[in-house]
């Protein structure tokens, strides 16, 4: 887009309906207006995206997770947007920082509000290479009853939105709804049965939507490859036996030591090597695979 | 007529020489302490009174004033008895006061006569020691501690002891010195611990290299119970250190009757509720807390998040420096507090979080309130971090694990090792530092933290150079994300 659509006042830039993007002004309810922050051109907006939601009181896996689709699909050339919120939405947003790509935040309140207060820092990083945006005149306070309309602006400026990790009675799921509506691609990622922090997950599969397995899954609906993934680290002959047995699960590393017999330095030096290769990470005193080799 | 004993009062761990004059006059009965005594010294004139009545000599009944001087320093506590009653038996003229020349004295009197044991003996006695007197009346339960300092106690059990030798009339029975240190006995021990490999590594790597420790985990992984087993795997005090832990603990008179001589490294776990000054030492005569209760030992902060924020910030003098200094009118005391500090704490508050069998019931704001309690600060003190998950069943069925014994010797000697000479990081070593470094969330004070840790892990296995194995297990006990993205 041209320049000339954004119209400043003062030091805030702003989009009237007509000028939105494309997929955004195609859903039912478009916003009148989105108030603009950040340092990023508006062109971005009109990139292909891809939505990252889910709960705020996310699982440790849940994070890794958000994390690693954050870092992946914006590493290839997509944009990822999600709502600044605790727990996935804001670990989405750092994936996407750490791989150095473009990621926009939509907030439920003025653009000039930060919330939640904890993630300032963030917001603030976002705005060097990304945007955040809102329908709300700056100053507005953030209220309850706001955040599912802004829902729909997250689903609106996406192809695709990926839900990670969700409750029974998630705002996620009001966003996965919003895109269903409006013909977007919907991915769920598949959790335990047993945990409550997936049933809203699993009842979006069990209701149609994609499962989400790996990245490519995404990529795959956008017809990219898989963009500037290091390629597949060489793995010592210690590393690659601790990530055969850690692909069954999360152990700690008194199991693993049983499991594979090896002294605790060799061990050491593996789960430093598969913790430096960013393939596994160690959390509440289990390791886990948070990325697959190769 | 007028006689002066010596006695000392303690300002901290200081002993400062008082002089106890008593002075006899013609006039109406009358007994007056002056010299800034507090409400317990106040009280000697009952005891005094009663005690030199039951030893069956004279109270002279004229009018008495005694003197504590210098007038200016406060002086606390019930040891004055003693060499109060002293100056006035020398003051009336029934011992003379020459025979007094070269003693001290301190000791709280009953009403018939006995003498009872005091705190503080020991600085006590080193004060006295060091003012060139040779001998220390003190109560005969006192008498190994006083022995201590190098000066030679007349140890006593009734106030008509103390006349009889100083009229040359009775010599005190020799009590049992003090030549080696007796082993320390019934600390917990190791063995039973079953599994926990890696929480008992860390626990080895802590004694071994003087690190302070943090034991995360959820409830009921034996976080407390392995803590508890730190004291036991140290090397034993060396004779200058259980001085020292002894000076202090006699102070705060925690000594166990029969045991004049702290050899175990202490273990102070006080609870969460304790106060500032409670941990760190306060009080008007400024009185030792459990920080410095644990020098040379072990401090345990169970559910360290638990504890008040202005608590945790106090403890980072002495984490720093090893020593408390509390300011007040009398002047500045000093009390000595390097100490280990070994804590533990849930992963978050209802305790769920790292529990695969429990779930999770912490709202986002409690679980930031709570990490927010430990300051980056404070995290920083702690050189290992270990996360403590639940013990498999078949775990706890295994065969009972290493003896402390054992486990001690391999710490002993990895000391030795680091004494003589510190090992280096191989090239090779460095280079996995640096990447670290770069890839993960390690900060600076991380890195030196990891350096130091790996230091130790290289001495314990005996080997010359920090090789990237020692490097990658120090790696291993570095400050989980989840605590250091709080």
């Amino acid at each position: 887009m041209s320049a000339a659509a954004v119209e400043s006042i003062g030091a805030v830039r702003k989009l009237r309906r007509r000028e939105l993007p494309e997929l955004l002004r195609q859903i039912h309810d478009p916003p009148p207006t989105l108030f603009l922050r950040g340092g990023a051109d508006v062109e971005v907006l009109w990139r292909p995206a891809v939505a990252i939601v889910g709960a705020r009181a996310c699982s440790t896996y849940g994070a890794q997770v958000a994390r690693m689709l954050g870092r992946e699909l914006a590493a290839s050339g997509l944009v990822v947007v999600s709502g600044l919120a605790r727990g996935v939405d804001g670990e989405a947003h750092r994936g996407a920082l750490d791989a150095g790509g473009v990621t926009v935040a939509v907030l439920g309140c003025g653009i000039d509000r930060d919330y939640p207060a904890a993630h300032t820092e963030l917001a603030r990083r976002i705005c060097e290479r990304g945007l955040v945006v809102s329908e709300y005149e700056p100053g507005v306070e953030p209220a309850p009853w706001r955040f599912p309309a802004r829902n729909r602006i997250i689903a609106g400026l996406t192809a695709a939105t990926v839900i990670v990790e969700a409750r029974e009675r998630s705002g996620a799921l009001i966003t996965a709804d919003f895109a269903l509506e409006d013909g977007r691609e919907v991915f769920a990622v598949p959790g335990e049965i047993t945990s409550m922090l997936s049933t809203g997950t699993n009842r979006l599969l069990r209701q149609g939507a994609t499962p989400l397995t790996s990245t490519e899954d995404v990529l795959e609906l956008f017809g990219l490859s898989p963009g500037q993934r290091p390629p597949a680290p060489t793995l010592s002959i210690v590393a690659a036996k601790l990530i055969e047995r850690l692909a069954d699960g999360a152990v700690s590393a008194d199991e693993l030591a049983r499991a594979t017999e090896l002294e605790p330095g060799p061990l050491a030096v593996g789960l430093a090597e598969l913790e430096l290769a960013g393939l596994v990470a160690e959390a509440e005193g289990r390791y886990r695979v948070v990325m697959p080799p190769g | 007529m007028l006689a002066r004993t010596i006695t000392h009062a303690l300002v901290g761990l200081d002993a400062r020489s008082v002089e106890v004059e008593a002075h006899l006059e013609d006039g109406v009965p009358a007994f007056a302490i002056v010299g800034l005594p507090d409400r317990a010294c106040q009280e000697a004139k009952q005891r005094v009174r009663s005690g030199i009545a039951s030893a069956e000599l004279m109270w002279p009944g004229r009018r008495l004033t005694v003197n504590l001087a210098p007038a200016e320093l406060r002086k606390e506590g019930s040891g004055f008895d003693l060499p109060i009653a002293l100056a006035v038996l020398a003051a009336s003229r029934q011992v003379t006061e020459e025979s007094l020349r070269g003693h001290a004295a301190v000791g709280e009197l009953a009403l018939d006569g006995r003498i009872r044991p005091v705190t503080g003996v020991l600085a006590a006695a080193e004060g006295a020691k060091e003012q060139g007197l040779s001998r220390l009346f003190c109560a005969a339960a006192s008498a190994p501690e006083a022995a201590l300092a190098g000066i030679e106690p007349v140890p006593l059990h009734h106030l008509a002891e103390a006349a009889s030798y100083l009229r040359g009339e009775w010599h005190p029975e020799p009590f049992d010195e003090l030549d080696e240190l007796p082993a320390p006995e019934g600390l917990p021990d190791l063995a039973d611990v079953r599994g926990q490999e890696r929480a008992r590594r860390a626990l080895e790597l802590a004694a071994a290299g003087g690190h302070n420790l943090l034991l995360a985990g959820p409830p009921g992984t034996g976080k407390t119970m392995l803590a508890r087993r730190l004291p036991g795997i140290l090397p034993p005090l060396t004779r200058e250190e259980a001085l020292e832990v002894t000076r202090i603990h006699s102070v705060a008179g925690l000594l166990p009757p029969g045991r004049p001589l702290v050899t175990a490294p202490p273990f102070r776990a006080p609870h969460h509720t304790a106060s500032a000054p409670a941990i760190v030492g306060g009080g008007s005569g400024p009185r030792p807390g459990e920080a410095s209760l644990a020098h040379r030992g072990v401090l345990f902060l169970d559910e360290l998040a638990e504890f008040p924020r202005p608590t945790l910030e106090a403890l980072r003098q002495p984490l720093e420096d090893g020593v408390i200094s509390i300011a007040r009118v009398e002047g500045k005391a000093v009390f000595p507090a390097r100490f280990q500090l070994v804590a533990t704490m849930n992963l978050c508050p209802c305790g769920a979080k790292g529990d695969p069998a429990a779930e999770c019931s912490c709202s986002t704001q409690r679980l930031a309130a709570y990490r927010d309690k430990l300051s980056r600060a404070l995290l920083d003190r702690f050189d290992l971090l270990v996360t403590v998950p639940r013990p498999r069943a078949l775990e706890l069925a295994a065969a009972p694990s290493e003896a402390s014994e054992l486990v001690r010797e391999r710490v002993v000697a990895a000391r030795e090792r680091v004494r003589e000479r510190r090992p280096h990081r191989t090239g090779a070593a460095d280079e996995l530092l640096s990447r670290a470094v770069e890839r993960l969330p390690l900060s600076a004070r991380g890195r030196a933290r990891v350096a130091r840790v790996s230091a130790t892990v290289a001495a314990l296995a005996g080997a010359e150079a920090v090789e990237p194995e020692h490097l990658a297990e120090a790696l291993s006990f570095r400050t989980p994300n989840e605590l250091a993205a709080a």
